[in-house]
């Protein structure tokens, strides 16, 4: 369903992306592992278009996103940003149904607030906190709030950018369990960042390890502790002597 | 070799200041644009006038009182040297709809507006919500930048409006009750004295003046670079530019205006 193809991105000197080649097939659930800077972020940013690769191709369904409208494009996805990233100034309602109040997936205000409960209720909150702001909830909170404006208008495709970053081990599970749990009933093709293990094994059915800009090893999460791949070795077992370089 | 440094530096600079002319006169295209091409986003754009524009009446307002009351008190100190002290009334007129009225303004929401624009918005990149708006299908610029560029060029006017009232109003209470001006005289000496031409002109600057500092808000803010650093120092850089171009395009249209 998405295809990378030859994909290069530096910026100035710093060559991120050197040749990405990737084939994330529809309903599957692709982990990128990979320490941080190696660019995974990056990655997930050019199929969305916030980042334009300096050479290659993304193909989604046969279509190539440069060469496509892009409000309509992006309308068939869902993205967990890192922190949240939700509208301060708006309650959780409103960030919920944020895509159903405007455009074309537009609908009714009380609909799109029943959509938004609805939403909320799926990820484990309660109707009470629809009308606070970001700001007056947990971090936990936060990420379940974004995970279902992420989810609001049932989109074929979801990102997840470091679903786990900054929550205790147990908020962690509980996230990773309402991802999987969410991938599996829409049946949506996934994409998640984590350099999480616990999160690779509890979400993802394939994985790919990014590496010095490079797609260093591909398949299946049960064949990860197999790889034989020396960068896949040390990073799972988090060694600090191997192929990937660490700064003391 | 020190006389190559400084031409290097002179250059690499006015390549600088030509770059950023180019990039905020694009930005600026645009956000024009966006004013006639749907979707308007009215929620957003009276939300922003609200903002704008009602919430900077107190601090404009008051502002331009104690102006008008300053220079009314220092025009009849001047004017009393060649007992010139009856001008009061229309130099304070002329003084605050052609030129302080408008620059008060520009200045007081390059302070209030443009900072607080500048703030949000680069906040609003650090923690990645620009990146969410575009994954949900909304355009910045048409739901960020267009209302409150809008919001700028209406409330402009109606602010300078206020301050010039108020100037006009802060200069007539200390004549009438301190220096003893007739109240009745002095008002129709105001009003005889002020042409339709005057007050549109003060208008004028008010649009440009709200469409600057607003403008400038958005660009830096947009443009900001990440972390805390970098929401400051397009704080900083938006209310800088704002404020030197309000002055500079104040400048200029007197001159357009007053002087051909």
């Amino acid at each position: 369903m998405i295809h990378f193809k030859n994909i290069k991105k530096s910026f100035d000197n710093n060559h991120v992306l050197r040749d990405i080649n990737l084939d994330i097939n529809r309903g599957q659930s692709m982990a990128i592992i990979g320490g941080s800077g190696t660019g995974k972020s990056v990655l997930i940013k050019t199929v969305l278009g916030l980042i334009k690769p300096d050479s290659g191709t993304i193909i989604v369904d046969g279509v190539d996103v440069n060469q496509t409208a892009h409000d309509q494009f992006l309308e068939r996805f869902g993205m967990l940003f890192q922190g949240g990233a939700l509208f301060d100034s708006l309650p959780v309602w409103k960030n919920i149904a944020f895509r159903l109040q405007r455009g074309s997936q537009k609908r009714p205000k009380d609909e799109a607030r029943e959509i938004s409960i609805k939403k909320l209720r799926r990820v484990g909150l309660g109707p009470e906190i629809a009308d606070k702001y970001p700001a007056e909830l947990s971090g936990g909170m936060q990420k379940r709030v974004s995970l279902a404006r992420a989810i609001a208008t049932d989109p074929e495709i979801i990102f997840f950018d470091e679903p786990t970053t900054g929550l205790d081990p147990i908020m962690s599970s509980v996230i990773n369990e309402l991802i999987r749990e969410i991938v599996v009933e829409l049946g949506v093709t996934a994409m998640t960042i984590t350099h999480d293990m616990t999160s690779v094994m509890a979400i993802a059915d394939q994985v790919a390890m990014l590496h010095d800009g490079k797609i260093q090893w591909c398949g299946s999460r049960s064949n990860l502790k197999d790889s034989g791949n020396s960068y896949v070795n040390q990073f799972i077992h988090g060694i600090a002597k191997g192929p990937i370089k660490t700064l003391r | 070799m020190a006389l190559a440094k400084i031409v290097s530096d002179l250059g690499r600079f006015l390549i600088q200041v030509l770059v950023s002319t180019g990039k905020i006169s694009i930005f600026a295209g645009q956000a024009l644009s966006y004013i006639f091409r749907p979707p308007f986003y009215l929620r957003e754009i009276i939300s922003n006038i609200f903002n704008i524009g009602y919430l900077s009446m107190p601090v404009v307002g008051l502002t331009a009182t104690f102006t008008g009351a300053a220079l009314a008190l220092q025009i009849y100190s001047g004017g009393s040297r060649f007992n010139a002290t009856e001008v009061v009334p229309q130099i304070v007129a002329i003084g605050m709809v052609r030129e302080l009225g408008p620059v008060l303004v520009g200045l007081m929401i390059a302070a209030r507006v443009t900072s607080s624009i500048a703030a949000e918005l680069a906040t609003m990149k650090v923690t990645e919500q620009i990146d969410a708006l575009i994954t949900l299908s909304t355009n910045p610029m048409k739901y960020l930048v267009m209302p409150r560029v809008l919001a700028g060029i209406i409330t402009g006017p109606i602010l300078v409006l206020v301050a010039d009232s108020l100037g006009v109003f802060g200069g007539f209470l200390v004549s009438t009750q301190s220096l003893g001006f007739n109240p009745n005289s002095y008002i129709l000496s105001t009003v005889h004295f002020l042409t339709a031409a005057d007050i549109l002109s003060s208008l004028v600057k008010g649009a440009s003046f709200g469409l600057i500092a607003t403008l400038m808000g958005c660009y830096f803010g947009l443009n900001s670079n990440h972390g805390a650093q970098g929401v400051g120092s397009a704080t900083k850089s938006s209310v800088q530019a704002a404020a030197v171009l309000i002055l500079a395009i104040n400048f200029s249209l007197t001159a357009l205006l007053f002087t051909v």
